[in-house]
């Protein structure tokens, strides 16, 4: 026991000597916050859109207000020419066109029914997808309006049999993305710790050539290990503290669950990240290799873990998959307890096979390091 | 001239006898795109719902029936109490609570309305968005089918194009960012890193009293990478047209020319940072934090610039990650020809300059004691 003690003493010595190390451990979190949350959004607002107004009726320039009255869109320029518009698209000034053809109002009060076109530039088919909802949320909207409306004038047309419906979106109803964002930020920044620098810094022992110095004392292997990764795993643990200090001060992200549960996840989850960063460092001999795999590793669990985009949405081997990623359960975690405010019994499914994955890779990351250089 | 390209040979060697490093440079390209292409969509399927329905008539359920059976929901709970609600949702499978209100179908007769309400569980904002708009899609279509007649007075239908891209695929987002990504990679971090490890290494002194100029050794050091990020920026566009479809419209001798500057502008900032550090892991950090994250972030490559608050934006016009993504998207899928991506190019151009001329200052051919 003691030994570890002083092979801790060492390690953080020798961590905090290193100048980079304090910018890394402080500045890292800040700049990810701040840049991450505002940079990573899917949040449309503002679409820029062109009008194509042929019509020119009261119901034309209704449908238009209506659009800028949106928040999510913004009517950049509105004009009689659709090659203009399409030139707009093109060059990528606009992102949507909606054209409204010529008798547009008669057609709707003679045949009851009128059509709009709206031109989407798709290349990013989230941001597509999303226009399209909205789109049809307001037009959907246009619509009702104009048939309560048209109640008083004759009332034989109105739908003998309506269904209304009503939405309220729970635990972030003015769907606040960075409310999303925060959460998943704060485990890429745990997982960046424990990754890089963990696994790092055994293999820097390698390059340089001190590993052999220490495997020649009679430091035990557990000794050695516990050593190199408990120093990270407080560090990472600090971090998250302090992470979800600049969450709440910055973006007010609401806390609705115990943190306790929160941390003792985290503690968890970083076991089985640090082991990660243990085999990946025994399978790398310089500082270089090391980061590659790490990077690597890092962007396949990362993207899949359902950081960005629902993991529902997924293809079903990717759900698969997601069974064996911990990052996938850890920001389950984490958005669960710090937005919904769920239990330890809502997650202890997430909670137990963190603590199964971790010593399985733990396990595995041990048993293939060998006390020989 | 023969000198240096045994010199090349030499990194060429140094380069492919890493298996790791080989994985990297082509494993990477193929699983990103191959990841990015089929796990990230926003199409919705399966997605857990349940049912809070206090009505319990014929028609509550022949429309529950309807959502159940169009795929893009499964039903996997039934909720007895306005109770339940909270704990369902905190348990985080279900996504959507349908709420029929009581007697339902009575007042649909009687009355003429009758109320549904959506709760959804919005910590996953847009996922919340696009499962409201598709179940009110649902209960749309159903209730024109309950009265064919009267509801298709006064109605606007938009008509959609998606234009360049009408299944909506992710790839067609990723393919230019997981080139530029790449090429950022291989030019210019490998290269920093490589240089910097002769320094680290000393073996940086040796090179520098060989008979080889300084300007041989950094173009021998410089020239494998040129070809590798040739050859992954090659595989990633065989695979975006091949396995997924992405059509090439312009022409592919253009989208090779402007790869071309664009891997000369990451080799320069590769150079750039090998002058200012003499150790990996600064490098590496440097390279981190001031290339591959904005590569990643500020270049339009998954997040939208537009979106963004001004100050990113004006950081994002500084990026050439930024300028490349453009070209290309214009390139492969609008079909422009050089006349319109002339500004970016010249952009580029002048980003590359710029980085060469910082780099050949700050290069020193001495090592400081």
């Amino acid at each position: 026991m003691k030994t570890i003690l002083f092979i801790l003493q060492k390690e953080f010595i020798q961590i905090f000597r290193n100048k980079t190390m304090l910018p890394i451990i402080f500045v890292v979190p800040i700049i990810q916050l701040l840049v991450l949350v505002h940079a990573a959004t899917f949040e449309m607002k503002h679409i820029k859109m062109y009008v194509v107004d042929n019509d020119m009726s009261a119901t034309s320039r209704k449908m238009i207000s209506k659009f800028s009255g949106s928040p999510f869109y913004k009517i950049k320029f509105i004009s009689f020419s659709y090659p203009d518009a399409e030139k707009c698209l093109q060059n990528g000034s606009v992102d949507v066109v909606l054209r409204i053809p010529v008798h547009f109002e008669r057609d709707l009060f003679k045949s009851d029914e009128a059509k709009v076109q709206l031109s989407v530039n798709a290349i990013n088919g989230v941001s597509a997808g999303l226009i399209y909802a909205y789109s049809n949320q307001i037009i959907s909207s246009l619509n009702r309006e104009l048939i309560s409306k048209n109640i008083s004038v004759n009332e034989n047309t109105v739908a003998p049999e309506n269904i209304n419906v009503t939405y309220t979106h729970w635990y972030n109803p003015q769907l606040n993305y960075k409310t999303f964002m925060v959460p998943g930020i704060l485990v890429l920044l745990v997982t960046l710790i424990g990754l890089f620098l963990a696994g790092m810094n055994v293999v820097r022992e390698k390059e340089i050539g001190t590993i052999e110095q220490i495997n020649v004392t009679p430091i035990k292997k557990y000794q050695f290990m516990a050593g190199k990764l408990i120093p990270f795993w407080i560090i990472a643990l600090f971090e998250l503290a302090f992470g979800l200090t600049l969450g709440k001060l910055l973006f007010n992200i609401p806390m609705v669950g115990n943190l306790g549960l929160v941390f003792l996840s985290g503690a968890v989850y970083l076991i089985a990240v640090l082991g990660m960063g243990l085999f990946i460092s025994t399978l790398a001999n310089t500082q270089q290799q090391a980061m590659f795999l790490s990077f690597f590793f890092m962007i396949v669990f990362l993207l899949m873990s359902g950081l960005f985009t629902s993991v529902e949405s997924m293809p079903n081997w990717a759900q698969q998959f997601n069974r064996i990623n911990p990052i996938a359960y850890f920001i389950k975690i984490m958005r669960m307890v710090l937005l919904k405010g769920s239990g330890f019994s809502d997650i202890k499914y997430e909670f137990y096979t963190l603590i199964f994955i971790g010593l399985g890779v733990m396990t595995l990351a041990v048993r293939r390091y060998r006390k020989v250089a | 001239m023969k000198r240096f390209f045994g010199f090349v040979r030499k990194e060429f060697y140094h380069i492919f006898r890493d298996w790791r490093t080989v994985i990297i440079l082509f494993g990477m390209p193929a699983i990103q795109l191959l990841l990015f292409g089929y796990v990230i969509t926003n199409e919705i399927k399966d997605v857990g719902i349940a049912v809070f329905d206090q009505s319990k008539d014929e028609v509550t359920i022949k429309l529950t029936n309807k959502i159940a059976s169009s795929g893009y929901f499964k039903i996997i709970d039934h909720v007895e109490s306005y109770q339940d609600i909270e704990r369902i949702f905190k348990k985080g499978k279900v996504k959507e609570i349908i709420v029929f209100e009581q007697d339902f179908a009575k007042k649909l007769k009687k009355e003429g309305i009758a109320d549904i309400q959506l709760l959804t569980d919005a910590s996953e904002p847009n996922t919340a968005n696009l499962i409201v708009n598709y179940t009110s899609g649902i209960i749309a279509s159903f209730n024109k089918e309950l009265n064919p007649l009267a509801n298709s007075k006064m109605r606007i239908t938009p008509e959609v194009r998606m234009l360049y891209n009408p299944e909506l695929k992710g790839v067609f987002m990723f393919v230019p960012g997981i080139m530029a990504m790449l090429l950022m990679l291989v030019s210019a971090i490998m290269t920093s890193i490589s240089i910097t490890r002769e320094k680290e290494l000393g073996t940086m002194e040796v090179l520098l009293v060989s008979p080889l100029k300084p300007v041989q050794i950094i173009f021998g050091k410089v020239m494998p990478y040129v070809f590798l990020a040739f050859a992954d920026a090659l595989i990633i566009i065989a695979i975006g047209h091949y396995v997924f479809g992405m059509p090439i419209l312009g022409s592919l001798g253009l989208l090779m020319l402007e790869s071309l500057i664009f891997i000369t502008v990451a080799l320069a900032l590769g150079i750039l940072i090998s002058t200012v550090t003499n150790s990996q892991q600064i490098a590496m950090m440097l390279s981190m934090v001031a290339l591959m994250l904005p590569t990643i972030l500020l270049s339009g490559f998954i997040f939208p610039i537009e979106n963004m608050p001004w100050i990113l934006q004006v950081l994002c016009q500084l990026m050439p990650p930024k300028w490349f993504i453009i070209i290309i998207k214009s390139i492969m899928l609008k079909g422009n020809g050089f006349l319109f991506v002339w500004k970016e190019t010249l952009i580029l151009l002048g980003m590359a300059a710029f980085f060469i001329i910082l780099s050949i200052k700050k290069f020193k051919i001495r090592l400081e004691g």
